[in-house]
Formats: C-alpha cells, sequence, structure tokens
C-alpha cells in the first residue's frame, strides 16, 4: 500500500457570480514511504492547491474537492474535521513558501515548536521546550538555548526557515509536504535548506512531497516528479528519465529554459513563448496547446489522455518530444 | 523602556502646559463672565469693578496665567466662584461618579465588543456578521441623548426594570467610603446599597458604551479578518492545533494590537459621552459639574482643572495603551 495515494483529485473554486474556476483536475499521484516526489509547475497550476487540498487547508467555503486522498489507506477528504486536525502536525507535516510571513511575530520561536508537541504528543510545556531545543539543534541553529526566547523577526530567514521545518518534522510525520520552501530564500540559503530537507528525509524516513517551480531544487532532490499544468498532471517520469528525455513540450520547454553553465555563451534562452493566460479550457483541447511548437491538429479535439510510457511514466501529448530533439 | 516612558512624560508636561495656556486664554474670550453671572445685569459699573478687582480678572492676562500657575504648582486651584469651596474638593466630589461610569461602560464595551466582533469575522457574511455590521453602524450615529431617553423611557417608564435617575434610591442611606457606590457597597458590607447602585448604574453605562461598543466591534472584526488571511494562521492549522489555541494564541494577540490602541482612544469619547450621559440620567459628576460651571456661573477655576483633568487622563491612558503595546509585540520593544 502507499503511503499517500491521490486519485482524481479535483478542486473547483466557485465564487458567488463567478464562473466556477478548476484549479486542480482529475489529478492523481501515489507517494510510497520515504520517497520523495516533486510537484513542478509555474504559477497557477494548481500545485500548492493540491497540497493544500491533502491538509485540509482549503478555506471552508467557496470551493468544492473532489476525488480521494488515501493516507495509509484512510481517506483523508472523508474525515471529520477533528480527526483530521489530529492528523495535521502528527501524520503529515507542511512547512511554506515564506518562513516570515509563516511564523507568528509576537511568539517566541520555542513556543511555536513547543506547541506541536504539547499538541499531539500531550508534552508539558517545559519538557516541550526542551525537545523544541533538540529540534532547532538537529535542523542547523547554532545556539538553540537563546534562539528558543526570540521571536521570528530577529533571526535570519534561513534560520526562520529551518525553525518552520523543525516545527514540521517536530512530531515525526510520515510525509512531509514542502511548497516552494527555498522560493523566498537567497540562493546560498537555498542551497543550504534544500541539503539540509535532503539530510533529514534520508535519517527520518520521512516521504516528502516537494512543490516548487524551479527544476534544479527537483533535479537535486525528487525520485519521481509529476509535472503540472493547467491543474492537470502532463507528465510524470522519474527523475533522470526526466532529466534525460523530457517527452512532454511542456517539460521539454520548461528545461529548454533552464540556463546551464556548458551552453555557448551570448546564446539566447529557449523560452516557451506565450503564458498561462493564453491557455484553452481542458475540454476544449490540450490546454497547452495554444503554446506548443508541437502542436498537431488532434491537440485541438479534446484532451489527450494520461497515458503509460515505455519508460514506467505517464505522458499525457498527441505529439511528444521525440529522443532526437531532447535536451543535450 | 524606562527612557521611554520618562520621554513620554515630558511630552505629556509640556502638553499639559500648552493647554492650560489655550484653555486659560479661550476661557476669557468668552462672551459673559463670572462676574456678570454672580451680580446678575443689574449690578452698578462700581459694584462690577470691585467685584473684578477682588477675582483678581482686572489685572492682564498673562500676569492672571502666570499667578494661576504659580499656585498650580503648590497644588493649589483656586477656589470655585458658584460656591467658594476649594476645587480639589468640588472635583473631588464628582470624580468618583464619572469614573465608576465610565469604568462600567468601558467594561461592556470591550467585554461584548471583542467576542462580538470576532465572531462576526469568524462567521463573515453570515447573519450574525450582517447584523453586527448594521447594528454598529446604528450604535456609531444614534445621538447619545437620544439614546439615553429612548432607553430611560423605554426601560422605566414603559417596563420598570431600571430606575429611571440618580446613582442610588430615595432613602437609601449609603455608606461613602471611596465615592465608588457599588464598591462602597461591597466594602461595608452593604450589599443591597451595591445592588441598588449597581442596578442605577446599567441604563447609564449602556448607554455610554454604545459608541465605543461599536468602534470596538468593528475594528476588532476588521483586525480579526486581516489576521486570518495571515500565513500564520495557516501554520497554526498545518501543525494541528486546537481551535481554542490557534483562536487564543495566533488569532485574538495579533488582532487586538490595533484594538488595544483604539480602547484608549475612545477614552476621549467616553469623556464626552459622560457629559450628554449624565444629563440624561441626572448623574452627579464630572459631566454635571462642567456643564453647571459653564451655563451658570462660568466658573473659570473649575473649569480650567476639569479641562486639565480631561486632558490629564486621555494623555495618560494613551500612554498606558502604548507601553501595553510594547507588552504585547515584541517588535515594538527594540526601538
Amino acid at each position: 500500500m502507499s503511503l499517500l495515494d491521490v486519485r482524481d483529485l479535483s478542486v473547483v473554486f466557485q465564487r458567488r457570480g463567478e464562473r466556477p474556476f478548476t484549479a486542480v483536475d482529475k489529478v492523481s499521484f501515489t507517494v510510497e514511504p520515504g520517497q520523495t516526489v516533486g510537484l513542478v509547475g509555474e504559477s497557477g497550476c494548481g500545485k500548492s492547491v493540491t497540497s493544500l487540498a491533502i491538509m485540509g487547508l482549503l478555506p471552508k467555503r467557496g470551493n468544492k474537492v473532489t476525488g480521494e486522498v488515501l493516507f495509509e489507506g484512510t481517506d483523508l477528504l472523508k474525515l471529520r474535521p477533528d480527526d483530521m486536525r489530529d492528523r495535521r502536525g502528527r501524520d503529515i507535516g507542511m512547512i511554506f513558501q515564506d518562513p516570515l510571513s509563516s511564523l507568528n511575530p509576537v511568539i517566541p520561536i520555542g513556543v511555536q515548536v513547543a506547541e506541536v508537541l504539547e499538541r499531539h504528543q500531550g508534552r508539558e510545556r517545559k519538557q516541550a521546550l526542551r525537545e523544541a531545543r533538540e529540534l532547532l539543534d538537529a535542523v542547523g541553529i547554532p545556539d538553540p538555548d537563546r534562539r528558543l526566547k526570540e521571536y521570528p523577526h530577529q533571526i535570519s530567514g534561513g534560520m526562520r526557515q529551518r525553525a518552520l521545518i523543525a516545527i514540521a518534522l517536530a512530531c515525526k510525520p510520515r510525509l512531509l509536504i514542502a511548497d516552494e520552501p527555498t522560493t523566498a530564500l537567497d540562493v546560498t540559503i537555498q542551497a543550504q535548506i534544500l541539503t539540509l530537507l535532503k539530510q533529514l528525509v534520508d535519517d527520518t524516513g520521512t516521504a516528502l512531497i516537494m512543490i516548487t517551480h524551479d527544476l534544479g531544487v527537483v533535479a537535486g532532490l525528487c525520485d519521481t516528479v509529476n509535472v503540472l499544468y493547467g491543474g492537470k498532471v502532463v507528465e510524470r517520469a522519474r527523475r533522470h528519465e526526466l532529466f534525460g528525455q523530457p517527452r512532454h513540450p511542456y517539460t521539454h520547454g520548461l528545461l529548454n529554459s533552464v540556463p546551464r553553465l556548458d551552453s555557448i555563451r551570448g546564446e539566447r534562452l529557449h523560452a516557451i513563448r506565450g503564458s498561462v493566460a493564453d491557455n484553452i479550457p481542458w475540454t476544449e483541447g490540450c490546454a497547452f496547446a495554444p503554446r506548443c511548437d508541437n502542436v498537431v491538429d488532434a491537440c485541438l479535439e479534446g484532451p489527450p489522455p494520461l497515458e503509460p510510457t515505455a519508460t514506467g511514466g505517464d505522458l499525457r501529448c498527441n505529439n511528444p518530444v521525440s529522443e532526437e530533439v531532447a535536451v543535450p | 523602556m524606562l527612557r521611554v516612558i520618562v520621554r513620554r512624560l515630558l511630552q505629556l508636561v509640556v502638553t499639559l502646559i500648552a493647554l492650560s495656556a489655550l484653555i486659560f486664554i479661550w476661557l476669557r474670550n468668552l462672551p459673559g463672565g463670572p462676574v456678570d453671572a454672580l451680580l446678575g445685569e443689574r449690578a452698578t459699573p462700581e459694584t462690577r469693578a470691585l467685584l473684578t478687582k477682588a477675582l483678581g480678572y482686572d489685572q492682564p492676562i498673562y500676569v492672571q496665567y502666570g499667578k494661576f500657575m504659580q499656585r498650580i504648582l503648590t497644588g493649589d486651584f483656586g477656589n470655585s466662584i458658584r460656591t467658594g469651596d476649594p476645587v480639589i474638593e468640588v472635583i473631588g466630589r464628582a470624580f468618583p461618579a464619572t469614573f465608576e461610569l465610565a469604568l462600567a461602560a468601558m467594561i461592556i464595551a470591550v467585554g461584548l465588543g471583542i467576542p462580538l466582533g470576532y465572531l462576526a469575522a469568524r462567521w463573515r457574511g453570515r447573519a450574525l456578521d450582517h447584523l453586527t455590521v448594521v447594528g454598529t453602524l446604528l450604535g456609531i450615529s444614534i445621538p447619545i441623548f437620544f439614546l439615553g431617553y429612548l432607553l430611560k423611557d423605554v426601560f422605566t417608564q414603559n417596563i420598570h426594570w431600571f430606575p429611571p435617575s440618580g446613582r442610588v434610591g430615595i432613602g437609601l442611606d449609603n455608606t461613602n467610603v471611596t465615592g465608588f457606590f457599588v464598591l462602597d457597597g461591597l466594602l461595608t458590607r452593604e450589599f443591597d446599597a451595591a445592588a441598588d447602585a449597581l442596578w442605577h448604574l446599567i441604563l447609564p453605562a449602556l448607554t455610554l458604551a454604545t459608541i465605543p461598543l461599536a468602534v470596538i466591534v468593528r475594528m476588532t472584526r476588521a483586525s480579526v479578518l486581516d489576521v486570518l488571511n495571515e500565513d500564520y494562521v495557516r501554520t497554526a492549522e498545518a501543525k494541528g492545533l486546537r481551535h481554542r489555541t490557534i483562536r487564543g494564541r495566533h488569532i485574538l494577540r495579533n488582532a487586538l494590537l490595533p484594538v488595544v490602541t483604539t480602547i484608549g482612544l475612545q477614552t476621549g469619547a467616553l469623556l464626552s459621552g459622560a457629559v450628554l450621559t449624565e444629563k440624561v440620567y441626572n448623574w452627579g459628576g464630572l459631566g454635571t459639574l462642567i456643564t453647571d460651571s459653564i451655563t451658570g456661573s462660568r466658573d473659570y477655576p473649575v473649569l480650567q482643572a476639569l479641562i486639565l483633568l480631561a486632558a490629564l487622563v486621555f494623555v495618560v491612558v494613551n500612554l498606558l495603551v502604548d507601553l501595553s503595546y510594547a507588552f504585547i509585540d515584541p517588535r515594538v520593544r527594540v526601538r
């Protein structure tokens, strides 16, 4: 049994007086225990909404979530709110994009770590603070005794993200969801945080869902990668296959738009033409068709199905990139 | 922290001196005056001149002000022109009544306002929220004297739930210790007196509370709505914390920062509201003293002291608010 089995997850935002908007469209993927899975795509492709839906953190009103989110066989979407509350932070931890705004400004770091332990492990405040100190130490925060008493504005951005990681991992969850955890950080700090995350999931055996728009992050971390476009998975592959041989024109375009050290000086970087605004609804064809270099007539006749590939992945494309033109 | 307090206290002294000068000049430029009030319109010019001289009003205004300031420094605010009693005593007699009324109003405003504002925000767009928004708009816009007479009419004439006016029932011989009648009753174990005083207090306090209550509800609602969208509330949810932890530690603690400031500023509204409320309910406090001192006799010494007292209360309350702010929000402490 997979640790997490997401089946046909859809999220439709329905605000009064507005047309319903399908942010996540029948997304399915699995996470095995200890595995690191990437959800990749540009802004608005539905990757954050997917993670919030798994956590049950979407607003109570104005949206409709359908499908199944099986965590160790239990459908999280069918749990009573209080039962889900018991699992959040204990079975599934989550870290967010902006570490400054994600920490409460008026509460010391120590209490913010300790309160998870008090909640889920029944610790007293003193004991919880002792364990919080260990956790801060484990995520590489120097002088943890002092940091326990400090407030978020008093420590650096990198340290804040480390503190959030300590919070998310405090109860040794079996799954950690990281939503763009390095986007708000300096490049040097990004590398440190990614190394830390990799080391922690390796040490603890925690499975990780890495949500990012940054393929560099995926390259260093993920076992399997799901590429999302317009709320649907368009390509799924193991990391090496994806980077060595991207099949979907969108994945191909993304990889081509990453600057490389060995590219010829002065050569223009490849960019995918158009923007997300050019998308057509999936009901009318492939949403990526208006921006696609490989577009064929079939692409505008209805959504292409997600089909297994020879290398064990899945692909949603009528005219995939052939091997010869793959990234050098 | 100490430096902040000292600096603010120095600012307070400067404010009060400037204000005292303003009041002094302003009062003496009002038409009419104590001399007219005391002697009436038929007095001869000779009598007028005599009294003017006796009261010292014949001297240039800066000399009068100098003498006034000199006496204040020795704690002497002069005597009331109307009654001849020392101003300190006159104000001391009226102060507890107003303080009791204002405190009760503030307890109602804060005690009801914060929970209501929070609930309205949590139930945004639902019936309770709409009701709150409309209700607070009414609360802010209904004039106090109108609401006062309305409540009085309904609850003392139509249904006899509350006494119509005064601070205690007629014939009830309560012992005066502090001047706060509810407290006095409790202190002297005259519980019937305490209950009676409380009974008299409810309607005036409700009347006086409406504006601060409405403002606090609106402020709390807006502030909670802001905080609900904050990332750290989402983090708290992601931790699986209990509702009450998220509500108290993560939402209210942050949302109440601007509300605390509002509470400080509302003391000003409370002081002016007290004048009207006391008039409606025949409540013998500072508000009554102010109206009597202006309309009856232009009682300069009492008026000067009263306005200075009001300013002092306002500034001190807001100083306390600022200090508590630094206590609640660690980001303020650094400065």
